[in-house]
């Protein structure tokens, strides 16, 4: 049961948030000007480190906002977590 | 095997009589089903569970793989129970099991809670080490819990007379126990195990707290308590776990762990036999010879592999083999003689066996410690330490009391002072230091001439062998977890507690490797068994999940609906009349809709308010269509998909205001789109200027349908103007609707021209009730979830989720014409234009005719172009929704079908289990295609 640190409310458990994949993939600006496979990349591919990894969470059993956090997938510890918008550590 | 006078911690003034296997015996209080079945000269509780043999009670504590019993407790039984486990009541009623029993099928009636806890310290396990691991940091003022899983502390402290600084240990028990427990941040828990150590400090903790009373609980007293108790730093103690050798016919009984046989005379009074001989391969044995001697149990021999120089003493009268092994444990229902490898026959009722101790790292691996193997101990011992996590004295493999005290001392401030507490230092409690010779690591012991492996018992509740081990290697099998799996050892409920270690230790021999480089299987939670009904709590029955219920409820209950769950709402499925079956209902409820008039609650619909200046542009992007162009008074049918381009979500969207939308979901998806809309408006675009709200339970919709809804409507809204040019076909207007403020819609999912009509949920059982009334005179009828199917079907409508599988284009729905071109980029646009989503072979959304106008296909069925094909047979699509049809006067179906549009007119085969069915491929829009019932 992982503690996960929201920007908003503090640290709570795991089980009030749900996961949202890799951070910090962007909508991409002009999809038409991306090929099947640049288009494909977006959509399909994500990295898979083994290690620190930034990953969005959502407090969807509390305060129902969207952040990022940093956190090292080896030994599941959480290194960080911050909001949209910032760069993070 | 007998009742020791002047020994043990029970209480000779309480006889508490017990039932095992129908007959009647008197234990004490302060016994367990074991030693109390000991002290009755019980030690045979039952046949093993593939081979038959006789089973007894080999250990004191959870680790026993053999004492398995049913307990009868409250109305019902409880299997898979260890005797060793067992606390004694008055009436206890048990019999012994074969190896595995059967689940009590009459309802469990005791409540199970959960608590949910925090503390600075945690520490697990209440022997040396735990209790001064607990003291020091309780003295520093941090918010400690201890769990300790016996009825009280003292760990094996309790088995024997030990001192510390200069006092009987149990003195030094006592008063560290009485400072915790008067310290008002502490909490002592006992009967409490600790199953699983999770992520950041999370514990999970099984307490019984009832099943050692003799009477039944008062009512709403918990049975047991599952503790979820987050913490600082966790400490673990959990000690030590005695290894037995595998010798020929060490599963009879009579074969014990030696530490339990001090246990059982120490701790419970009780002699496990009159005449016996110690096997063991450390010093730890020769404490079990003493306590054994002491008490006036002859201890004929102490068998030692080791060399005599240097060994403990033992006991007058025993003899000393030092560089002798047991090869076999002889007799027939139970031991009657330990044979050696030097051929002689020693007689003896009780073999103590003591093949070295592990320590018990189950909850510091699970936690994501690693664990390497140390040969000075002779076991395996934490290596990395998990965040947060402190492994402490025989746990940490440190044997000797003196540093389990120091160790613990040193634990407990550390976990204190990392939890920002301030330690004041003082000196640790002292126990005289002996020394220990290095015990001799002994896994098996070659058979007697003559006879193979096949009584070497690794795993007794598995019944699996040496001889089983031997099998796997001979298969080829090297690692650890292969062999566990071929061989069963480890994987039955006491997870292998005394198996793992030493089929390790022959799986090393027999691979010629060394131990170390192979380490144990891994451990998982539980780590001893706990009942579902602890895990459940109070989530059972009518609790296990929130039931959702629309304003209308008590009318469609009292009206004899029948219900179907949609998500956790309950809506009503049919209406039957009088012995009437489903499908007759249906095609009832069906011809008022196409030929009168009908009503259903569609108050489940989700929806969300969507507010802001930017909300169309919102929409926009989010939906396929176009909303900007969408004026205020009108409503709109939407596609959502998600950036693979996948319908996702689809329905009507009303514009209430310039900067005002009410948006419509599926029922099942209502949570599930707010949050989509929510992660775009968070993530991606926080300057739009949006805020979503849901207000599905703000809302009650009763949508009149049917060619005379118009006359109803007209009757309960006399200031609405309700004909076609006013009121036109999708058209939004507020009015007064028996009375109450509502907002009425032309929408139509049944291609019938239909009024919905929202009122606030407050109104929504009166209206509804007006509505009837004022449908008396054009019979009015009620229609459930499995009627609107129906006509949306003829139709073609989809339902998503049930017509689309998240594979499902609106392309492939023939759904293109809701796609908007012009009005820039949304989500999912870009993957229309993917080359796998342009291809002509998807699969496509079609309607089929059976040949047969009567047969109605099973939802799912596979659709095949050449029945006749080889093997496999390539399937080329499946059925999605499939009805009887009032209106066509036949069975029809929807279905994805490879290339299905190209495919109109063709025919198709249906695979069932029975028969072959062919059906003709045509468009999905059945009934109306002109649309020309929509308007009335």
């Amino acid at each position: 049961m992982l503690l996960v640190p929201c920007p908003w409310c503090g640290p709570r458990d795991e089980t009030e948030f749900h996961y949202g994949g890799q951070a910090h993939i962007p909508y991409p600006s002009d999809p038409d000007s991306l090929d099947d496979r640049a288009w494909g990349e977006y959509l399909f591919v994500r990295d898979n480190p083994k290690g620190p990894f930034r990953e969005r969470w959502c407090h969807s059993a509390g305060c129902r906002q969207w952040f990022n956090v940093l956190r090292d997938t080896a030994s599941h510890q959480v290194l960080a977590g911050y909001k949209i918008g910032e760069a993070g550590p | 095997m007998r009742r020791l006078e002047g020994r043990g911690r029970v209480d000779r003034s309480a006889p508490l009589r017990f039932v095992f296997d129908g007959r009647e015996y008197t234990g004490l209080r302060g016994d367990t089903l074991a030693s109390a079945l000991l002290a009755n000269g019980v030690d045979v509780i039952g046949p093993s569970v593939y081979r038959g043999r006789p089973r007894g009670i080999g250990a004191a504590g959870p680790e026993d793989p053999g004492a398995l019993v049913q307990v009868q407790r409250g109305g019902g039984s409880e299997p898979m129970l260890r005797a060793t486990e067992v606390e004694l009541f008055d009436g206890l009623l048990a019999v012994g099991l074969a190896g595995r029993g059967r689940l009590d099928p009459t309802p469990d009636r005791a409540l199970y809670d959960k608590v949910y806890a925090h503390c600075d310290v945690l520490v697990v396990g209440a022997g040396p080490a735990g209790l001064a691991a607990a003291d020091v940091a309780a003295a520093t003022g941090a918010r400690v819990i201890m769990v300790e899983s016996g009825r009280e502390p003292g760990g094996d402290l309790l088995d024997g007379p030990r001192a510390i600084d200069g006092f009987p240990a149990l003195d030094w028990v006592q008063a560290v126990a009485a400072r915790l427990t008067a310290a008002p941040e502490v909490r002592v828990l006992c009967r409490a195990t600790a199953i699983g150590v999770y992520d950041a400090g999370y514990v999970l903790i099984a307490e019984r707290r009832t099943d050692h009373l003799d009477e039944e609980p008062p009512p709403g007293v918990s049975r047991e308590r599952l503790w979820h108790v987050r913490a600082g730093r966790v400490v673990l103690a959990t000690g030590a776990l005695e290894r037995p050798v595998a010798v020929a016919g060490n599963d009879r009984p009579g074969v014990m762990l030696a530490g339990a046989t001090r246990s059982y005379v120490e701790r419970w009074g009780v002699a496990p036999g009159s005449r016996a001989v110690v096997f063991t391969c450390g010093d730890s044995g020769y404490d079990a010879a003493e306590s054994l001697a002491d008490a006036g149990i002859s201890v004929a021999a102490v068998v030692d592999p080791r060399p005599q120089s240097g060994l403990p003493s033992v006991p007058e009268g025993a003899e000393h083999m030092a560089g002798h092994m047991v090869s076999a444990a002889a007799g027939q229902a139970r031991v009657t003689a330990a044979e050696l490898t030097s051929g002689r026959v020693i007689p003896c009722d009780l073999l103590a066996v003591s093949g070295g101790w592990s320590p018990a790292v189950h909850l510091f691996s699970q936690a994501g410690g690693s664990v390497r193997w140390d040969a000075g101990v002779g076991g395996f011992i934490p290596d990395r330490a998990p965040a947060l996590v402190i492994a402490v004295g025989s746990c940490a493999g440190t044997h000797a009391l003196d540093g389990c005290l120091a160790e613990g001392v040193a634990g407990g401030a550390a976990a204190a002072e990392a939890a920002g507490f301030v330690v004041e230092p003082g000196p640790a409690p002292r126990s005289p230091r002996r020394a220990e010779a290095r015990a001799q690591l002994v896994w098996s012991v070659p058979p007697p001439p003559g006879r193979g492996w096949d009584e070497h018992f690794l795993d007794a509740q598995r019944d699996a062998t040496v001889a089983d081990l031997r099998r796997a290697v001979d298969a080829g099998l090297k690692s650890p977890e292969h062999v566990k799996r071929f061989t069963t050892i480890g994987t039955a409920s006491d997870q292998g507690k005394t198996a793992g270690v030493v089929a390790l230790g022959v799986l090393a021999e027999l691979l010629e490797t060394d131990i170390a480089a192979l380490g144990p299987t891994t451990f998982r939670p539980p780590y001893t068994p706990v009942s579902f009904g602890l895990l459940a709590g109070r989530d059972r029955g009518e609790l296990s999940d929130p039931v959702r219920m629309t304003a209308i409820h008590p009318w469609h209950i009292e009206h004899g609906a029948m219900f179907e769950d949609v998500g956790q709402w309950k809506r009503p499925w049919y209406y039957p009349r009088d012995g009437e079956e489903m499908d007759a209902a249906v095609l009832r409820e069906c011809r008022a809709a196409r030929g009168g008039v009908a009503v259903m609650d569609a108050s489940t619909l989700g929806k969300i308010d969507v507010q802001g200046p930017d909300a169309a542009l919102f929409l926009n992007r989010m939906y396929t269509g176009d909303f900007s162009k969408l004026g205020v008074g009108r409503c709109k049918y939407g596609l959502l998909c998600h950036t693979d381009g996948m319908v996702f979500d689809d329905g009507v969207t009303m514009r209430l205001a310039p900067d005002r939308f009410l948006v419509t979901t599926t029922t099942g998806n209502a949570a599930a789109v707010l949050d989509w809309f929510e992660e775009w408006l968070q993530t991606e675009w926080p300057d739009l200027r949006v805020s979503c709200t849901s207000v599905t339970e703000q809302w009650a919709t009763v949508a009149v349908v049917g060619p005379r809804s118009r006359a109803v409507v007209a009757a309960l809204a006399p200031g609405l103007a309700v004909d076609n040019e006013d009121f036109p076909f999708m058209a939004i207007r507020p009015a007064e609707v028996a009375g109450v403020t509502a907002r009425v819609c032309r929408v139509s999912f049944s291609g019938e021209l239909a009024f919905e009509v929202n009122v606030p949920s407050w109104h929504g059982l009166a209206l509804w009730e007006a509505v009837m009334a004022a449908g008396a005179e054009h019979a009015i009828t009620p229609y459930g979830t499995e009627t609107m199917h129906v006509l949306r079907a003829e139709k073609g409508y989809v339902i998503v989720g049930q017509d689309t599988d998240g594979t499902v284009t609106p392309q492939d729905l023939g759904l293109e014409w809701m796609v908007a071109g012009a009005k820039g980029d949304f989500v999912g646009r870009r993957s229309h234009a993917r080359a796998d989503n342009l291809r002509e072979d998807r699969k496509q959304l079609v309607g089929l005719l059976p040949d047969d106008r009567a047969d109605r296909l099973p939802e799912g069925a596979q659709l095949v172009l050449e029945p006749g094909a080889d093997v496999p047979v390539p399937m080329a699509g499946f059925v999605t929704s499939s009805y009887d049809s009032a209106a066509l006067g036949r069975t029809f179906a929807l279905a994805l079908l490879e290339g299905g549009r190209r495919r109109h007119g063709a025919t198709v085969h249906v695979a069932l289990p029975d028969r072959t069915v062919a059906a003709t491929v045509v468009d999905p829009v059945l009934f109306d295609p002109e649309g020309r019932r929509r308007d009335g």
